[in-house]
């Protein structure tokens, strides 16, 4: 039975393309695409990161192990930054102040200019520290110890001024670069309209050419636009006129507007939940002239800037929520060591250790996927890490806003009051899954980048069969069969030439199965839909979170392996955290997995369609009342 | 004159963090722990830096004495101003029974080899709260001193010294060269920022031995023990006066 299979299998290869992925699919024998896949692509650049080959089943341990490394003289000039920066924010910045009167006071402002706060990334020889993307990790480690401030900072250099620095020419630095690096500026990102949020492609703002070519009159309105009140230089996107192939088209671009320039006016400030001391506004552009010299990069490639600029400016918010995160820690544990009920001190219960234990638990796996995606964007090459950044923002926004309403839990009723910090901190973080790309079309990305990865991939690989790749064919059905005969999953992360160090053997082998289960879903997601995948949202969203549970697991394995090698203090810890956090993460997944195998009805996303859909029709709930007669 | 000022700094445990005696009471707990530059050291490095900003000086010197990591007090220091840094090398056991009458030998030697006008120290340490090594290194040099210096005034080759004393302020006059050290209300350190940082890297820091300057680090002082202070215990509410004097009788206070 089993040879007539194998032909039937074969001869489907040569038949048809289409059906391809259907065999690979109703035939579990995924590992042998796998190993396909590496012979095929060995050469492939390594440009795309970590993340997209997960999709596939694969796992680029070069990418990810050893985990990232700086070097003694960077270690110390790290910690040399970090000193004062502590001490300021100790010493200088009065929080509740700073929430209450929703203003930065000037002389904290000037404080933090002072100390060099506002040109972190800016290279040296335009003013700035020229610090890489792991010690603007570290520092906003420290800054976000108040929310206000660390979003006037990085509305200002992470977004604001980013678009010059990376795609700007060398006479826009020069012009630019050094009054915002000290400070004397401040930029602002202005992109997000009312009727354009999320989907930022549909801008309406207009620059229209002037007669004599040498100016643009920039016309429209922005909202929540960060230091909209106190800008002086924004980059704005706004859509122009190209002509591309003969063809009239309407593509956005990007230009470094200065205030000074006239007809910009900004509303008043956002009464806001939280970061009440970030300016927050509507800024309005009235026929603005701007020089066609501060287009930034090409007319028309506006669009790919602002993606580029915010993919690039992410990842921090993985340091900047452990940060905080530790801060509360060693807050509510003194509190929760000492105050006693019942007899016994609120450590002693075991729900409260428990909140504790996940509030260490998501520090640590988000300082180690942000240092990990630090550490793999500082490498030369300029490796696209959008992915994994978008990845470290979702996560550590979500758990953070969970561990801080678990923190203030611990205080119980005096958490809940402005005496103490907790509640503050709640309404800042609570703006976290929110800007920077919501998280929904942030799980959006992550999924679909991936998923159209692989099904490039697959296409191509299609592609190969039918042109009568006989050698291809064959060792993929040896392979399929040895797979159905052994049932361990060696992606060579343990073992002879393993990366992972062998006390988390069992971990890594929960990490290496949960990839390879995610490939094998990832293709009969494909397969079930094909190109349709795209408005599969709930589907989606499960492989975006599944994806992440990987990425984070793969960071704390390389974290602690590294840990462990080098002989840190209180590795041992790590070892127990790193265990307990793919215990969980492994189990997680499984379970999502197994949602997204099942055809509908059975994952009741029909069920949850035909809800909203109901919810939607009468904009209400639409039940019955439960004490309503009919009799 | 060189218009020289060298000034001392040590590495101390912050004042933040809450010491912890070790287990044999041998000393108190140092390993992991959040060290950063003496406050009064930070106050006397402001001092010389601002007077390198009026003119009146030329050069700002920074020394320190200790293993490796008292590097770092001394790149804070040259990130607040200071000029160049001078690192005197003592580690282990040396470092352990390290005190003020070693240091004012090494402070003395240095500031004759460098031809120090001035020589500036915190008043004392936070974490030995000796209050000596100032006054010693004067001695050794045979130098007028002004110490718990409020106020510090250059006055042609003459120092107006307004000291902090019990009775309130004293107002000296002293020849140049002299040895300052700083108290508390002497000015506001400045923060070491960032980009200064990144310039102190290029700022050189000499490694000198204290053999070399002809310092012995043998100590006559052996610790013997090291305690917490004891805890603080609870107190007792009494209800009238009576209570009060019988109580205190029964404990033996009175």
């Amino acid at each position: 039975m089993m040879n007539a299979n194998r032909l039937v299998v074969l001869s489907k290869y040569f038949q048809s393309g289409q059906r391809l992925l259907a065999c690979n699919v109703r035939h579990a024998g995924k590992k042998v695409q796998q190993v396909q896949q590496q012979r095929l692509f060995r050469t492939h650049c390594r440009q795309l990161a970590y993340a997209k080959d997960l999709f596939l089943g694969l796992l680029n341990k070069d990418e990810v192990f050893p985990y990232p490394e700086v070097g003694k003289e960077e270690q110390d000039e790290i910690n040399q930054l970090v000193a004062p920066v502590e001490k300021f924010f100790s010493e200088e910045v009065d929080s509740a102040k700073i929430d209450r009167e929703a203003k930065i006071p000037e002389e904290t402002l000037k404080g933090l200019k002072e100390l060099g706060l506002f040109g972190l990334m800016v290279p040296e020889e335009y003013g700035g520290l020229g610090l890489s993307n792991t010690m603007y990790a570290r520092l906003a480690e420290i800054t976000s110890l108040d929310g206000s401030i660390a979003v006037t900072l990085a509305a200002h250099q992470a977004i604001g001024l980013k678009g010059i620095l990376i795609a700007g020419t060398e006479a826009q630095k020069q012009k630019y670069l050094p009054k915002l690096a000290s400070g004397e500026h401040i930029a602002a990102f202005c992109l997000t309209e009312p009727g354009s949020g999320s989907d930022a492609a549909s801008i309406q703002t207009r620059a229209t050419l002037s007669e004599d070519g040498k100016h643009y009159l920039i016309n429209g309105s922005k909202i929540w636009i960060s230091n909209g009140g106190m800008a002086d230089i924004m980059t704005v996107f706004a859509r122009t006129e190209v002509v591309v192939d003969g063809v009239k088209k309407d593509k956005i671009s990007a230009f470094i507007v200065e205030r000074a320039f006239g007809g910009i006016t900004s509303g008043k400030p956002e009464d806001k939940l939280g970061i009440r001391g970030s300016n927050t506004c509507e800024v309005s552009f009235d026929n603005v002239p701007v020089p066609v010299e501060n287009v930034i990069g090409e007319v028309g490639g506006g669009f790919k800037i602002a993606m580029n600029i915010l993919n690039s400016g992410r990842f921090s918010m993985g340091s900047s929520s452990a940060g905080m995160i530790k801060k509360l820690i060693t807050m509510t544990s003194e509190y929760a060591a000492t105050r006693k009920q019942f007899n016994k001190s609120l450590s002693e219960f075991g729900m409260i250790q428990e909140k504790f234990a996940d509030m260490a638990l998501s520090a640590f796996a988000m300082e180690s996927m942000a240092y990990l995606t630090a550490g793999m964007m500082d490498r030369p090459g300029l490796p696209d890490c959008s992915l994994e950044a978008a990845m470290v923002k979702v996560f550590s926004s979500e758990r953070a806003w969970i561990c801080v309403s678990e923190a203030l839990q611990v205080l119980g009723g005096l958490g809940y009051t402005k005496n103490y910090p907790y509640e503050r901190y709640l309404r800042d973080c609570r703006i976290l899954p929110i800007f920077e790309g919501t998280n929904e079309v942030l799980r959006m990305y992550i999924a679909l980048t991936g998923m159209q990865y692989a099904g490039k991939i697959a296409t191509s690989k299609i592609k190969e069969m039918k042109k009568g790749n006989i050698g291809l064919a064959v060792s993929m059905i040896i392979k399929k069969a040895m797979s159905r005969t052994t049932s361990s999953v060696d992606l060579g992360l343990t073992g002879k030439d393993g990366v992972v160090h062998p006390s988390l053997k069992e971990s890594a082998k929960k990490l290496e199965l949960s990839v390879t289960h995610f490939g094998w879903t990832v293709e009969t997601l494909l397969y079930r839909f094909g190109k349709t995948i795209v408005d599969e949202q709930i589907a989606l969203k499960r492989v975006a979170d599944v994806l992440i549970n990987l990425y984070a697991m793969t960071a704390v394995l390389s974290r602690t392996s590294r840990s462990i090698s080098l002989g840190l203090k209180k590795h041992d810890h790590e070892i127990l955290l790193t265990n307990t956090f793919c215990d969980e993460a492994f189990f997680r997944n499984n379970y999502m997995l197994v949602q997204l195998q099942k055809h509908t009805p059975e994952n009741d996303e029909a069920n949850i369609k035909k809800i909203a859909a109901a919810v939607f029709q009468n904009r209400s709930y639409i039940c019955s009342h439960p004490l309503d007669r009919t009799f | 004159m060189s218009g020289r000022v060298l000034v001392g700094v040590k590495r101390v445990i912050d004042y933040a963090v809450k010491i912890r005696v070790k287990p044999d009471n041998s000393g108190v707990v140092t390993d992991g722990v959040k060290h950063s530059m003496n406050p009064f050291c930070e106050i006397a490095v402001e001092e010389a830096v601002k007077l390198k900003e009026k003119k009146l000086i030329k050069e700002v010197v920074a020394v320190s004495c200790g293993p490796q990591q008292a590097q770092e007090t001394i790149r804070t220091a040259l990130a607040m101003g200071a000029d160049r840094g001078i690192h005197v090398e003592v580690s282990g056991k040396d470092y352990e029974t390290l005190g003020p009458l070693h240091v004012s030998k090494i402070l003395a030697a240095l500031a004759k080899k460098e031809e120090a006008q001035l020589v500036i120290l915190g008043k004392q340490a936070i974490d030995d709260d000796c209050n000596q090594t100032g006054q010693m290194t004067a001695a050794l040099l045979d130098w007028p001193q002004g110490t718990f210096a409020s106020e510090v005034s250059l006055e042609g080759d003459k120092i107006k010294v307004v000291r902090e004393i019990d009775g309130g302020l004293e107002t000296i006059k002293i020849n140049t060269p002299a040895v300052l050290t700083a108290d508390l209300r002497l000015n506001t350190p400045r923060y070491a920022t960032l980009p200064n940082i990144m310039k102190a890297k290029k700022k050189k820091i000499a490694n000198v031995k204290p053999a070399d300057l002809g310092v012995e680090l043998t100590s006559r002082l052996e610790v013997l023990r090291v305690d917490e202070p004891p805890q603080r215990l609870a107190g007792i509410k009494v209800e009238t006066v009576g209570d009060l004097v019988s109580k205190l009788k029964e404990t033996g206070k009175i």
